[in-house]
């Protein structure tokens, strides 16, 4: 049994806050900047250089890119061999979100009560903790704020097994069409297909934090990427919605098994910052 | 050529702007965003005094970081402005000129900036980090229990926007996306 203090996690989950907040995953970089020559509209490209220039910035200051430092998503994959000592896991998450966030001058953007008082938490906790337990003696964690703006424009859509692919790609098509400006394009636009009604919200969102620009690894699915990626681009959004032909840097799509009634669907939107790190302990 | 204009804005510098221009703004704003906008309509409601001037004042939709040890603001960039759609039409009415924030708005709010002389600029969305060089000064106005959500009069300097919805009915949004899509 592996002995794993609370505290080594609460002091990679505060770091991992604050660095995915100020610098850009290398990928969305180079996407972006892959994306400037190839753009068609003048305005699209001039605002994709200053997105460029504002994420540069962002790291060399360390100052978040955007200042929806966003609700702490974490995926965490706890070896059956290890034994956390000293405290709660989701505790010790939690204190190093309070750290991370406070220390880090990163936004405070939780509130509890959320339908009647909506009151500020403080501290940005809770976080939304999604654990795994899996073989091993190690503890993966993958920490993803999460901001608002695109979180509002991402849709679930129980479909049946008769929509087939066509419905699934009218659906994802519509939510990238209705959000328009409004999630801050270019995205990156995560689907998720199968499982049930709450399964199908949590592949969207692992599709999310994958390597951007990775595929599948079913070549179908892998194409239906690639396709869902050049149609999407066909709506004319455009970064910032003004208009173009660069409305998402990549789709991906993680799919499971799913009852024989049904086949849900869900797309998570996020925003070219799309911030989250990785780490294993 | 990006226009230089200055807060307040005036009925006839409005009237000079048309959906897709690029404008430096420089001047006095006031930040609030969707817990300020209901608060600030309970008292247009209640007939009670705003805690700042709405006449000719300009809103910036925005929840900034907090400022490192020596800056004067964190990241700073503008928020979903259709949040506030249902709260802008109020305070339109009573004499705001201007609103800056990213994305469309209602075709309620759209006609009320026709009928009230208002312009809707944008922001870059995902740019705080940029956005907060142009603010010079923030001072505290009302409802600091709101933390990034309270009131602030932020004076800005050369803040590069975009004229998303003028006075003629333009909409930047609907006329670029228009050019680029492939059917």
């Amino acid at each position: 049994m592996r002995q794993i203090d609370a505290s080594v996690i609460t002091g990679h989950v505060a770091r991992m806050c604050v660095s995915a907040n100020c610098n850009l995953p290398c990928e969305n970089l180079a996407a972006m900047e892959a994306a400037v020559p190839t753009e068609e509209s003048p305005l699209g490209r001039r605002i994709l250089e200053k997105l460029l220039e504002n994420h540069r910035l962002a790291a060399a200051e360390q100052v978040p890119a955007c200042q929806d430092t966003g609700l702490v998503v974490v995926f965490a994959e706890v070896g059956q061999d290890v034994h956390i000592t000293g405290g709660g896991f989701e505790d010790a998450v939690n204190e190093g979100v309070r750290i991370g966030y406070r220390d880090g001058f990163l936004r405070k953007s939780a509130v509890f009560d959320p339908l009647f008082e909506r009151k500020n938490t403080g501290d940005n906790t809770p976080a939304i903790i999604h654990t795994r337990i899996v073989p091993g003696d190690r503890i993966r964690l993958i920490v993803a704020p999460k901001g608002g703006g695109a979180e509002n424009m991402s849709a679930t859509k129980m479909l049946t097994p008769a929509d087939g692919a066509d419905g699934v790609k009218s659906f994802v098509l519509d939510t990238v069409s209705k959000a328009g400006p409004n999630a801050c394009p270019p995205l990156i636009v995560g689907v998720g297909i199968g499982g049930t009604f709450d399964m199908v919200n949590l592949l969207a969102k692992k599709a999310l934090v994958r390597k951007l620009g990775s595929h599948n690894p079913d070549p179908k699915l892998a194409v239906l990427e690639d396709e869902l990626l050049e149609a999407v681009n066909r709506l004319g959004v455009g970064p910032q919605g003004f208009g173009g032909t660069t409305t998402a840097l990549a789709v991906h799509i993680e799919a499971y098994a799913c009852h024989i009634a049904s086949l849900p669907v869900a797309v998570n939107l996020n925003c070219h910052v799309s911030p989250h790190e990785t780490v294993e302990i | 050529m990006a226009k230089r204009i200055t807060t307040p804005l005036t009925d006839e510098v409005i009237g000079g702007l048309r959906a897709g221009d690029d404008v430096l703004l420089t001047g006095v704003i006031y930040t609030a965003r969707d817990a300020a906008h209901k608060r600030l309509v309970a008292l247009l409601d209640r007939g009670d005094p705003l805690p700042f001037k709405l006449e000719g004042a300009t809103i910036f939709y925005v929840g900034p970081t907090p400022p490192k040890p020596g800056k004067v603001i964190g990241s700073a960039g503008p928020t979903t402005s259709g949040r506030m759609d249902p709260y802008a039409l109020r305070l339109i009415e009573h004499g705001l000129k201007g609103m800056i924030g990213k994305g469309k708005r209602s075709q309620a709010v759209r006609d009320a900036m026709v009928e009230n002389r208002a312009v809707y600029f944008a922001g870059l969305g995902g740019g705080g980090a940029l956005a907060a060089q142009c603010v010079k000064s923030v001072k505290l106005v009302a409802y600091e229990d709101l933390g990034t959500e309270a009131i602030r009069e932020m004076y800005v300097e050369d803040f590069p926007l975009i004229v998303a919805n003028d006075i003629y009915s333009g909409d930047a949004y609907d006329e670029g996306r228009a050019k680029y899509e492939k059917k």
